[in-house]
C-alpha cells in the first residue's frame, strides 16, 4: 500500500464557538478571525509537516483547494505545490484536486499543473475537482452549470496536454482561438489524473472508463467499499479489470501508544475537524442544479448535516482509524481486504492539533504502520486484481 | 371562480403547460421562480374581465427543460415565438419577479404585440446599496418567510409546501430558477441600457416591504422606463398578487383601465 500525507490546512486557531454561532466555518464566518501572524506560522508548520512527511517515507503528499473557509487554507494550492516542490526531494506531489467549473479560464491549470509537472520532474499528480457546494456561493459560479463546466474545461486540459499547439478551442462555456501552453507536462503523456469523489454514481463511472485512479472523500468504510466496488463493476463493464492502484481512500489515522491515549489525545481535534470545520446547512452544502434531483432528494433523507458525530461514531463506523499501532495496523489491513484499495490518503494532522502532536503522530505511523503494509495488497477476492 | 382550462402546448418542440380562462384582451402572466402553480384567486379576478393565459416557463412544473435553457433571455425569445404562434395581439403584459425580468426582456426586444406592461416586484436590474435577502442561503423555512410582510401568510404557505407530492416540482423549479439567476445574482447587467426602448405603458407594482426586491427597486425602474408609473402596496411583501390581492388588482385594473381611456 502507498501512504499519501494529505493536509487540509486548517486555520487551527479558529474560534471554535464562532463557528458554532454562526452555523458554519464556511463562505459566511467573517475574516475578521484569520489572524494573519498566526496563519503566516501556519503555512510554515504546515510546509514543515508536508517535508518531515518525504523524509519519513511517505509516498506522497496532498494538497487541495478550497474557498472562503476555515476548514482550510488552501484557496489557491498551486502556490503550495510550488513551494514544496524542490524541497520535499522523493515523494510525489498530488492537488487533490482544483476546483475545474470555478475557473472561467481552465487553461490556466493546464498550465499551473504542467509547470509543477516540470518542476518535479514527473512527481506531480493532477486531480480535478467540481469543488463542494459551498465553492459556489463563495465565488459566484453557477451550480447549474457545475456538470458541463467540468466535463468542457476537462476535455480541454485534456487536448492542451496531448495536442501539438497552437489550436483553435470552442466549447459552450470555452473560447479559445489559441492553445498552445508552455511548458508541455514532463510525464508522457500527462501526470496521472485523479478524481476525487463523495461517491457520486456518475463519476465514479466515468472515472472508471477514464481509467483515472478514483480517491474516495471522508466516509464509512462499509460505504467507501461499496463505491470501489462500483468502480470494479464499471471497469469491467468497460472491458477491463480495475487493479487496487486504482483507489484510493482518504481517512484520518492516529497512533498513540494505547487505544485509550490515542482515543484521549485525538478526540477534541477530530470532533472539531467533524462537528465545527466540516459542519455546513444544507443549502450551502448542496446549491440548486450542484446535484441531480435525485441526488438531492438521498442527500436531504439523509440529513448528514445535522448530527454531531462523536469520535466513537467514526471509528466504529470506520470514518478514521484510532488507536494502538497493533489496533491501527489490525483495522487498516482488515479495511484494505474489503475495500480493496492500495493507497492511503491520510490526513495525520486534523482540525485543532498542534505542531507537536501531529509530528508524533506522523512519526508513529511511520514507524508503526508503513514498513508492515509497504508490500500489503488487498487479500482475499481482490488480489486476483492487484498487480 | 371563473372557469378556465389547464393544457399543454408545443412551442417549437418545447412542450409547456398553459392554464387559460376568462374572456376579453389577451393578458399573459409570466410566473415566478416558485412556479405557475394552480389557477389563484387572482387569476380568476383578472378572468373577469380578461382572457387570462398563464403558461409554464419551460424548465418548471409539468413544462419540458429543453437544452436550449440557460438564460432569462432564452425564455424572453421563447416567448416571443409563444405569442407568434398563438397570434396574440394588443396583449397586456404581467410579468411577476423572474417573470417582470423575462417580460422586460421581452419588450426591450419587441413590442409589437404588446398593448402593455406590468412588472410586479421584478428581477432584472441591480440597484447599488440596497441590502437584499439571499434566497439560495437561507433555509426552506426562510425562504418562504422573507416572500412575506404578514408572517401569517408565510406560516399557510409553508403547511401547503409541506404536501410530499409537491416536492419534485419544488426542486425542479428551483434547480431552474437557480440556473437562470444564480449570477450576476437576479439581473443581467446590460439590461439596464436598453430598458429606454420600452414603447408600451409600463406600470411598476411594489410590495412597500418586499425583502427580495425592495422598492427602491420599483423607482430605479421609473427612471429607466420612460413615462412608466409606481404603485407601492402597503403592508406587503414580494407577492402583492397574494398578500394584497385586492389592492393589486385594483391597481392593475385602474391602470389598464385609464390606458383604454387614453387610447
Amino acid at each position: 500500500m502507498k501512504f499519501f500525507n494529505f493536509h487540509l490546512m486548517p486555520y487551527r486557531h479558529a474560534d471554535l464557538d464562532a463557528i458554532e454561532k454562526n452555523g458554519s466555518a464556511w463562505v459566511t464566518y467573517s475574516n475578521r478571525d484569520y489572524d494573519p501572524n498566526k496563519g503566516a506560522e501556519l503555512y510554515h508548520e504546515y510546509l514543515d509537516q508536508m517535508e518531515l512527511a518525504d523524509r519519513l517515507g511517505f509516498d506522497g503528499v496532498c494538497l487541495n483547494e478550497h474557498h472562503q473557509t476555515a476548514y482550510g487554507m488552501m484557496p489557491t494550492p498551486g502556490v503550495l505545490a510550488g513551494a514544496l516542490a524542490r524541497s520535499v526531494k522523493r515523494a510525489k506531489i498530488a492537488i487533490l484536486g482544483r476546483a475545474l467549473p470555478l475557473l472561467n479560464n481552465p487553461l490556466v491549470i493546464a498550465e499551473e499543473y504542467a509547470m509543477l509537472d516540470n518542476l518535479t520532474r514527473g512527481r506531480f499528480i493532477a486531480g480535478f475537482v467540481r469543488g463542494i457546494g459551498a465553492e459556489y456561493h463563495a465565488m459566484g459560479i453557477n451550480p447549474g452549470l457545475s456538470q458541463e463546466r467540468f466535463a468542457e474545461a476537462h476535455d480541454m486540459i485534456i487536448r492542451a496536454w496531448t495536442e501539438p499547439g497552437p489550436f483553435q478551442y470552442v466549447g459552450k462555456h470555452y473560447h479559445f482561438n489559441y492553445v498552445n501552453p508552455w511548458p508541455r507536462p514532463y510525464q508522457t503523456p500527462h501526470p496521472p489524473i485523479w478524481i476525487p469523489s463523495q461517491g457520486s454514481s456518475s463519476t465514479i463511472k466515468w472515472a472508471a472508463q477514464m481509467k483515472y485512479t478514483y480517491a474516495q472523500t471522508l466516509a464509512p468504510i462499509a460505504v467507501v467499499a461499496r463505491m470501489f466496488q462500483m468502480y470494479r463493476d464499471e471497469a469491467e463493464k468497460a472491458g477491463y479489470q480495475a487493479s487496487p492502484d486504482q483507489l484510493a481512500w482518504s481517512n484520518t489515522i492516529y497512533v498513540a501508544e494505547t487505544d485509550e491515549q490515542a482515543m484521549r489525545e485525538a478526540r477534541p481535534h477530530l470532533e472539531a475537524l467533524t462537528n465545527r470545520f466540516l459542519k455546513m446547512p444544507t443549502e450551502m452544502l448542496l446549491p440548486p442544479g450542484y446535484s441531480n434531483i435525485e441526488s438531492i432528494k438521498r442527500i436531504r433523507a439523509a440529513k448528514i448535516t445535522g448530527k454531531p458525530q462523536t469520535l466513537d461514531d467514526l471509528v466504529r463506523n470506520g470514518v478514521v482509524i484510532v488507536g494502538s499501532p497493533n489496533t491501527v495496523r489490525e483495522k487498516l489491513a482488515e479495511y484494505q481486504d474489503l475495500a480493496g484499495f492500495n493507497t492511503s490518503l491520510t490526513k495525520t494532522q486534523f482540525g485543532t492539533m498542534a505542531d507537536e502532536q501531529t509530528r508524533a503522530n506522523m512519526a508513529a505511523i511511520a514507524q508503526e504502520i508503513l514498513p508492515h503494509f509497504r508490500d500489503r495488497l488487498p487479500q482475499g477476492k481482490r488480489q486476483a486484481a492487484a498487480e | 371562480m371563473t372557469e378556465h382550462t389547464t393544457t399543454k402546448i408545443a412551442v417549437r418542440g418545447c412542450n409547456i403547460g398553459l392554464m387559460r380562462g376568462g374572456a376579453g384582451r389577451p393578458l399573459l402572466v409570466l410566473h415566478t421562480g416558485g412556479g405557475a402553480g394552480q389557477w389563484l384567486p387572482y387569476m380568476a379576478d383578472l378572468a373577469a374581465r380578461h382572457d387570462v393565459i398563464v403558461p409554464e416557463h419551460p424548465g418548471f412544473g409539468a413544462s419540458d427543460t429543453p437544452d436550449w435553457l440557460d438564460t432569462i433571455p432564452d425564455l424572453a425569445n421563447f416567448y416571443l415565438d409563444f405569442l407568434d404562434q398563438l397570434d396574440l395581439n394588443s396583449v397586456d403584459l404581467v410579468g411577476f419577479s423572474i417573470g417582470g425580468w423575462i417580460a422586460a426582456e421581452l419588450a426591450v426586444r419587441n413590442t409589437a404585440r404588446l398593448n402593455s406592461l406590468t412588472l410586479v416586484g421584478a428581477a432584472g436590474i441591480h440597484v447599488p446599496g440596497v441590502p437584499q435577502v439571499d434566497t439560495f442561503l437561507c433555509s426552506d423555512e426562510q425562504l418562504v418567510r422573507d416572500l412575506f410582510h404578514d408572517q401569517k401568510r408565510a406560516d399557510a404557505m409553508l403547511s401547503e409546501l409541506k404536501r410530499p407530492e409537491l416536492e419534485d416540482t419544488r426542486l425542479k423549479n428551483r434547480t431552474t430558477t437557480a440556473k437562470l439567476v444564480w449570477q450576476p445574482r437576479g439581473y443581467d447587467q446590460h439590461l439596464h441600457k436598453w430598458l429606454h426602448r420600452i414603447g408600451v405603458p409600463t406600470l411598476l407594482v411594489w410590495g412597500a416591504n418586499d425583502r427580495l426586491f425592495p422598492k427602491d427597486y420599483a423607482f430605479a425602474w421609473q427612471r429607466l422606463i420612460p413615462g412608466s408609473s409606481v404603485t407601492i402596496i402597503p403592508e406587503c411583501g414580494h407577492l402583492p398578487q397574494i398578500e394584497q390581492r385586492q389592492a393589486f388588482i385594483a391597481a392593475l385594473e385602474g391602470f389598464l383601465d385609464n390606458e383604454r381611456a387614453a387610447a
